[in-house]
């Protein structure tokens, strides 16, 4: 962007700063540290010039918003146009208690919904398995079969709203039941719209929700991706998630390199299927992470749509430019989050949001204040929804696209999360791709690691948390938590039994095992979940045929 | 004592810490030592052991026999410290009272077993359990040290650990009894075995001699340990059929005793000097003032002076 | 020489799945000198206590972050009691509302510590529970 002579003037006039002004300043008012890092541990310089982007091509690099490479978002006009989605992640207990949630959200302007599930849906297992015991409704809502999925969307109309689905292993049959439900409200499968996390490969590496192995897990999801792309053109088959992979506690470049690692992967995966890569390219959809480090965060977004562009049109070549298109949700960082002067997390969620809408999101999570503590309570989740509200009216950031481009230090930190990024991809390729990457504990270590120094820098203060280890106050607890149902797990259960009384069970057999017959072989499973889970085959009995036929998977523990 | 699973925990606890109690115990247990089969099961890391032990385990289970495990992790040269994670991969095993397994840190000896190793064993053999499998750190040298503890040691390899020739380390031919060529559901684990093979070709066969057969396992289905079993039940009858189990027995008690004088006479030479005498000697050495060789012998003739 | 080391058996019982923290307090412990036995995800209350004895571990520290606590913690106290374990030191981490500490120190959970919580205040705690119990001063 700059020429060479110019850039040699800059050089020059930086040394002249430095042997004076700098000098001179650093006399009288030396620096805290002797170095500054960013909350992944990569040093800061002191000041960014057009040297540190001598590199940089405006156009090839930087360019222009909703064109190739896509450094700066992948619509023109941004939110000029159509704001983000605010997309609260939301669910406990029953579905009844979760479906008034979802409603209440609603009224208060939220635009999307997203749905967490309680621990044993997200194993595949019913509530009243005895691996359930004690979980029930605790981290989620709890829905076993089509019919707490009925109850779930009960006056929600599944046609007009998107819905996400943070599921993993049991995600086919989660998304079965919702496909059903919105078809008895009337809708059809091409109206429907919403995301299915779906992102297996991150289960073994960090969240760690795994029920089969890696390559029958595989399987499942390059059908769900197949089925949509066919059935079902408005649906999100798969979002990649870095999120996961950084609360485990990876560094920024970790979690984008990873993330785009295993987006790779799936796409080797669905054109070895025989898919054409511009059918299903356009249906990924990305999950990343919002920490604290503010420019980090925004660096890490525009390089993960650089990035992608690249990879999808020279890598796998895809023609269609929606398929270079990396769209993202974001989720502000819950492991920033204290437990100590809960309110202060109003403060770090807002900045973390920020730094999402700058890096061109596509829909947003915020983080509750009581994100420590317990699931969010009512006023906290209005809170957090009300900060998105607040950054999308008012602080002005929306009224331009990618307002930071061009700075220098977001710039070459832009370059270097790219770089570092293509660093991980070569490890990665050399220890033989993805899968046995996690089969030998890479990623694992990596991130237990990088853990593990976060940890330790604040134990010993070398990094500062308001409210742990500084500026701390012993003061009680003044915010309200949530309190739910506490006969919810009863009804629950006698649903459960009732819904298996009551059905055809003869039916529920007959498809049961038309599906273990279909694992066996090579055939797309979609349509036989389908036809067990509208006979109220429960998720727990399809998980358990999947059990048998796939083998249950074993992590290795690595540190 | 098999029926006390804490008692023997217990014990195991005072062999490694060297209390003082449990030699006497070791003492009395000692005649009733000798029934278990010994295995051990070395390789290099990552190469499947843990999954492998486990599924022998289960083999033998399902032929009556009672297992203890022991499975040997490093410590941590720098804090003492050790993160023992060998059991994860046992889990199946979790709930059945014919199977004993207890995780061991290395404290400092080098070799892939501990130096507790040994005298842990003895108590799971004098509990009666049937079979020992002796998991090593799995260095990825060589571990002659488990040879000389168990009766059979298993190598275990696996494709893309290293699987050409060079790689395949040598002195491996001495401690292997049996080749476990594991997951071998991957690429390259039939040029693993023509590599084994050949080596063990070069080696020359003698008649009557044990060659150490190559099974190809998959540890994490099971497939190929029953057959891994029976070879190492085969290689059990070998030694007691021609009488190398009794000359092995000695070889084993010889060293055992050798170190334990080492043990004893520098334990007894080092609580005979005087307070200092051994940091003056130090001192004038690393000085070289002296020779290390010179200080040892006039420190040792000193003491039967 | 001789010396009597620190076990510690570090679990993470029913199906949470959070384990940075677990490993982040097994990596603190094992930093300390002591031996660390980390079961893995998804241990059953019986799973955890019959590692505890086969390894004869000092203590059992639980991590628990998904709610389940005051269903898995006591059942792994009443397990240790059955099994004559009673001497153990069990102690834990998590998300655990402040409202059922005082159950759970009730039945013997004898600390807990949540977000926030620095790994030298563990190892602390550890050292010198686990110093009186060898001592043999009575547990308060
Ligand atoms: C990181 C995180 C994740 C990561 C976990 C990555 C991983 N592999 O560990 C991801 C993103 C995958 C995740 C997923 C989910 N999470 Co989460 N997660 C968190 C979060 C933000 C931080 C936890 C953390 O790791 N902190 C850093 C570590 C170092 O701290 P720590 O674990 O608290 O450990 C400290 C102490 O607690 C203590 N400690 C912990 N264990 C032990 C053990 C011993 C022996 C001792 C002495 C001390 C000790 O010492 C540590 C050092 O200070 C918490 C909220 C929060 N801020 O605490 C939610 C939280 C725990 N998650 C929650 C939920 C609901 C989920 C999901 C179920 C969401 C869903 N429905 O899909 C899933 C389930 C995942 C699973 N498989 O179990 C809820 C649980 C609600 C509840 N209990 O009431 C929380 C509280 C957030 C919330 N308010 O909603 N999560
Ligand atoms: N594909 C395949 N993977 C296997 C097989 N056996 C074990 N593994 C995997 O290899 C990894 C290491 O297995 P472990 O049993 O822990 O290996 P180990 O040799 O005991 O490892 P260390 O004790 O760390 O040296 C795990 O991910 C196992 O699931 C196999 O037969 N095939
Ligand atoms: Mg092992």
């Amino acid at each position: 962007m700059f020429d060479r002579k110019e850039l040699e003037r800059i050089e020059a006039d930086r040394r002249r700063w430095e042997d004076t002004t700098l000098k001179e300043s650093l006399k009288r008012l030396p620096e805290c540290r002797e170095k500054f890092i960013t909350v992944s541990g990569e040093p800061v310089q002191r000041l960014y010039t057009p040297a540190d982007i001598a590199g940089v091509d405006f156009n090839r690099d930087i360019g222009w918003p909703g064109e190739f490479p896509f450094t700066r978002g992948v619509h023109p006009t941004m939110y000029r146009s159509r704001p983000w989605t605010m997309r609260m992640f939301a669910g406990f207990g029953t579905a009844e208690e979760t479906n008034a949630r979802f409603k209440y959200l609603l009224k208060h302007g939220e635009t999307g919904l997203s749905v967490a599930f309680d621990m044993p849906t997200l194993y595949g297992y019913d509530t009243d398995a005895p691996e359930a015991a004690g979980e029930f409704g605790k981290c989620g809502v709890a829905v076993s079969s089509l019919a707490d999925m009925e109850i779930l969307f009960d006056g929600i109309p599944m046609g007009e709203i998107t819905t996400s689905m943070t599921i993993n292993a049991p995600a086919a049959v989660i998304w079965a039941m919702y496909l059903v439900a919105a078809e008895k409200q009337g809708w059809k499968m091409e109206q429907l719209g919403g995301t299915i996390q779906n992102d297996i490969l991150k289960e073994y590496i960090a969240q760690k929700e795994f029920l089969f192995p890696p390559k029958p897990s595989m399987r499942l999801i390059v059908d769900t991706i197949e089925f949509g792309s066919k059935h079902v053109p408005k649906w999100n088959t798969i979002s990649i998630s870095g999120y996961h992979i950084r609360e485990a506690g990876a560094t920024a470049a970790q979690e984008l390199a990873f993330t785009l690692a295993d987006g790779m992967t799936y796409v080797e995966w669905a054109m070895q299927r025989g898919l054409d890569v511009d059918e299903f390219a356009p249906r990924l959809s990305f999950f990343f992470n919002a920490h604290m480090d503010f420019f980090e965060e925004i660096a890490k977004y525009r390089a993960a749509r650089r990035i992608w562009a690249k990879v999808m049109r020279d890598k796998f070549g895809a023609k269609n430019p929606r398929s270079w298109w990396l769209r993202f949700h974001t989720q502000t960082a819950g492991c920033s989050l204290t437990a100590q002067q809960p309110e202060n997390n109003i403060v770090r969620t807002a900045l973390e949001a920020l730094s999402a809408v700058l890096g061109g999101t596509q829909s947003l999570h915020t983080n509750s204040m009581d994100e420590a503590l317990a699931l969010p309570s009512e006023k906290a989740v209005t809170i957090a929804l009300r900060t998105q509200q607040i950054i999308a009216h008012e602080s002005g950031v929306v009224n331009t696209v990618d307002p930071l481009a061009g700075s220098f230090f977001v710039e070459a930190l832009t370059n270097r999360m790219e770089e570092e990024a293509n660093r991980y991809f070569r490890e990665i390729e050399a220890l033989g791709g993805v899968l046995p990457a996690i089969e030998k504990g890479y990623f694992q270590r990596q991130i237990a690691e990088s853990a593990y120094r976060y940890q330790r820098e604040i134990d010993t203060k070398s990094r500062v948390v308001v409210g742990v280890n500084e500026y701390v106050a012993e003061e009680p607890l003044e915010i309200p938590l949530l309190e739910m149902d506490r006969e919810g797990e009863r009804r629950q259960i006698a649903r459960l039994q009732r819904v298996r009384a009551e059905r055809n069970n003869e039916a529920v057999s007959q498809k049961l095992a038309a599906l273990e017959e279909a694992a066996r072989g090579t055939q797309n499973l979609m349509p036989f979940i389908i036809e067990a889970v509208r006979e109220y085959a429960t998720l727990g009995e399809i998980c358990d045929v999947f059990r048998k036929v796939f083998g249950e998977y074993r992590e290795p523990v690595y540190f | 004592m098999a029926g006390d699973a804490r008692a023997l925990a217990r014990l195991i606890s005072l062999v490694e810490d060297e209390d003082p109690s449990a030699r006497a115990a070791l003492a009395i247990l000692y005649p009733r030592t000798g029934r278990a089969h010994l295995v051990g099961i070395t390789g290099a890391p990552g190469t499947g052991k843990s999954t492998l032990v486990n599924e022998m385990a289960k083999v033998y289970r399902r032929r009556e026999l009672t297992v203890g495990i022991v499975a040997v992790d490093p410590t941590s040269p720098f804090s003492g410290g050790a993160i023992l994670g060998d059991r994860v991969r046992m889990r199946e095993l979790a709930g059945d009272p014919g199977i004993f397994i207890r995780s061991m840190a290395t404290r400092g000896s080098l070799g892939g077993l501990a130096r507790a190793t040994s005298d842990a064993v003895k108590v799971l053999d004098a509990a009666g359990y049937d079979r020992v499998l002796i998991e090593t750190v799995g260095a990825g040298q060589a571990e002659v040290d488990i040879a000389k503890t168990a009766h059979t040691t298993i190598v275990v390899e696996a494709p893309g650990f290293g699987d050409d020739i060079q790689a395949i380390k040598a002195g491996i031919l001495e401690i292997a009894d049996v080749f476990a060529v594991n997951k071998a559901d991957r690429e390259g684990a039939d040029s693993t075995v023509t590599a084994l093979e050949m080596m063990l070709d070069l080696n020359g066969t003698q008649v009557g001699r044990w060659r150490p057969p190559i099974i190809k396992t998959v540890a994490i289905r099971g497939d190929g340990v029953p057959d891994l079993v029976d070879r190492v039940e085969a290689h059990y009858d070998h030694l007691r059929d021609s009488g190398l189990l009794a000359r092995k027995e000695e070889e084993r008690v010889r060293d055992e005793l050798v170190a334990l004088l080492q043990h004893e006479l520098t334990q007894a030479l080092l609580a005979s000097l005087r307070p200092g005498e051994l940091d003056e000697w130090v001192r004038r050495v690393a000085r070289r003032e002296a020779d290390p060789y010179a200080a040892a012998q006039s420190l040792v003739h000193r003491r039967s002076r | 020489m001789p010396e009597e080391k620190i076990r510690i058996l570090i679990a993470k019982p029913g199906l949470d799945g959070h384990d940075r923290g677990a490993k982040v307090i097994a990596r603190a412990l094992r930093d300390a000198g002591m031996e660390v036995i980390y079961t893995g995800l998804r241990q059953t209350p019986e799973m955890i206590v019959e590692a505890a004895l086969q390894e004869d571990v000092d203590a059992i520290g639980l991590s628990i972050l998904s709610g389940a606590h005051m269903t898995l913690f006591p059942r792994v106290i009443q397990l240790l009691k059955e099994k004559g374990l009673d001497d153990v030191l069990v102690f834990g981490g998590g998300i655990i509302p402040d409202q059922d500490v005082p159950e759970l120190k009730r039945l013997g959970v004898r600390g807990i510590f949540g977000p926030g919580t620095s790994t030298d205040t563990i190892v602390e705690f550890v050292r010198e529970e686990i110093r009186r119990h060898r001592a043999g001063e009575p547990r308060q």
